[in-house]
């Protein structure tokens, strides 16, 4: 396998975009993308989408962006793996190059998500969910969350003010990212008193929704030119893994396994340690999907991610900073798009781009996006120079 | 349309009939080929006995289509008494009752859901709901 490099980037502000369509949105982040690295076309185009079937009723993503962006005649594949889909896309693109097979490719995630009313969105989402055995219960995927939470409360004894923490570095950090979907510092009143959605869970532990698309370009690392604008950003480690799809099914309900597993793929690909990261843009669509990840990817003890976030240590000064131009949170959870969001943030922040939540001296940045309730997990390392 | 999924799906959730796995014994709920625990072949049926208690729960206000009638309703993650956790709607909830986290509950065949379109797609299903003391 050769090394990969990515050379530029493009992403659309997080929002709703009643005036464009699915590909529009995708086609402004593939064309930004290749505008960033000067590029006018690539080998192949990989499409990281969940809803497009049932919220845009439009399938077979790969031809239908493919043709939209200049690329008819290339490779073109969609892949779809809940709300990891994103990742998924950027690992087949990395793949593909890394392989060989391609001299470069581009991984777009996008998703468009007003096209439908917000109940059927709902119900889209929930198809993430075992069908049988959790959304014919009556479940949607908030309520998976608050269930894990609640125990979770139970179990290591934190109160729901312990959490807030997250929600309000997201915020504090996405005032500074123009495409954020929302740009407005909260406070610990704000966290505390937001409606509640399903007990423990309130407003302010939930990620919102939106459309957008971010991609990425993907080169062999050897082709990079030498005059380039920035330190070449090398992809050093990709690893995915799987949980049981219900989240009754997990051997531990409160430990992401496939967390776990792929982050522990992917320090060992790139021989370093948690240590080692500068910054990790995790999947934060629920503040317990924060805690869950830090604990299960090595930076905090089983029990003990909100300490971290309690202490300070998640922000852009901190120990381990997350959510650095909004996460989740605040920059906003346009599925299929969201783990391309992440990955084009570490690159920012690898690159010095981001202004006043840029991490000091950031050479080794991670992404981590999370499918389902933790059932397909994706994460990739980056380094800089 | 999806009336042959439920209809497929009657012996779990009208009996809790799961397995029991013949080379590690761990209790399987709901039945699979190969068993999670040992990657062996599962294959011999077994009943559970519709006894556990509540792992986690929490509210539905919002209900998803097709569940409105119900809302707001208690969801729950029940650990069995034989081992496997599923999830459930609690039912039968006094007016002041407070479910806890470890309350011993027990399994019950109501409705689950019910479809206001002409499709007209009911299940029912297991439910659980307080032991009586
Ligand atoms: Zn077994």
């Amino acid at each position: 396998m050769r090394e990969v490099a990515v050379i530029g980037i493009g992403q659309t502000p997080i929002r709703e975009e009643w005036e464009k369509s699915l590909r529009l949105l995708a086609g402004e982040a593939v064309l930004a993308s290749l505008a960033d690295a000067g590029m006018q076309r690539a080998d192949g185009i990989f499409v990281g989408n969940m809803i497009g079937g049932s919220a845009n009723n439009q399938q077979h993503l790969g031809a239908y962006i493919a043709d939209w962006v200049g690329l008819r005649y290339s490779e073109a594949v969609h892949l779809e793996t809940a709300c990891s889909s994103g990742a998924a896309a950027f690992r087949a693109a990395l793949i593909a190059v890394a392989s060989g097979e391609l001299d470069s490719a581009i991984a777009v995630g996008v998703e468009k998500m007003t096209d439908s009313p917000g109940s059927e969105i709902t119900t889209a989402l929930a198809t993430a969910a075992d069908a049988n055995w959790e959304t014919d219960q009556g479940l949607s995927f908030v309520v998976l969350n608050a269930l894990l939470m609640k125990r979770y409360m139970h179990e290591h004894g934190w109160t729901h003010e312990d959490f807030a923490p997250f929600s309000i570095n997201a915020h504090a950090n996405g005032v500074h990212n123009p495409n954020a979907r929302f740009r407005k510092a909260i406070t610990l009143e704000a966290y505390t008193k937001a409606a509640l959605i399903a007990d423990p869970i309130n407003l302010m532990d939930a990620s919102p929704m939106g459309d957008g698309a971010a991609a990425a370009l993907l080169v062999p690392a050897d082709s990079v030119p030498h005059d380039a604008r920035y330190p070449v950003i090398r992809v050093a480690a990709s690893a995915a893994a799987t949980d049981a799809l219900a989240v009754h099914d997990r051997k531990d309900p409160l430990w992401l396994t496939a967390a776990e597993k792929s982050a522990q793929q992917a320090y060992q690909q790139a021989t370093l340690t948690p240590k080692d990261i500068d910054l990790f843009e995790l999947h934060d669509a629920f503040s317990i999907m924060a805690t869950l990840s830090l604990e299960a990817t090595g930076f905090a003890e089983r029990g003990q991610g909100p300490r971290l976030a309690l202490d300070g240590e998640i922000r852009p000064s901190g120990r381990i900073p997350i959510a650095t131009r909004g996460g989740l949170k605040a920059r906003g959870h346009p599925i299929g798009a969201t783990g391309m969001y992440q990955i084009v943030e570490v690159i920012q922040q690898l690159r010095g781009d981001c202004g006043q939540t840029q991490v000091e001296n950031a050479r080794v940045g991670m992404a981590q996006n999370i499918g389902g309730s933790g059932s397909n997990i994706i994460t990739h390392i980056f380094k800089a120079g | 349309m999806e009336n042959p999924r439920h209809w497929r799906l009657k012996k779990q959730r009208y009996g809790l009939v799961g397995e029991e796995c013949p080379h590690c014994h761990e209790k399987l709920f709901p039945p699979r080929d190969v068993c999670p625990h040992c990657g062996g072949e599962a294959k011999e049926e077994f009943t559970f006995s519709g006894q556990g208690e509540v792992y986690s729960f929490t509210t539905m206000y919002s209900a998803p289509a097709g569940y409105e009638e119900y809302a707001p309703y208690t969801v729950a993650l029940v650990k069995l008494e034989e081992g496997p956790v599923l999830t459930a709607q609690l039912t039968d909830l006094g007016d002041d009752e407070e479910v806890e986290i470890g309350m011993p509950v027990e399994m019950v065949t109501r409705r689950l859901r019910s479809d206001g379109d002409d499709s007209g797609i009911l299940i029912y299903g297991y439910k659980f709901r307080p032991v009586m003391k």
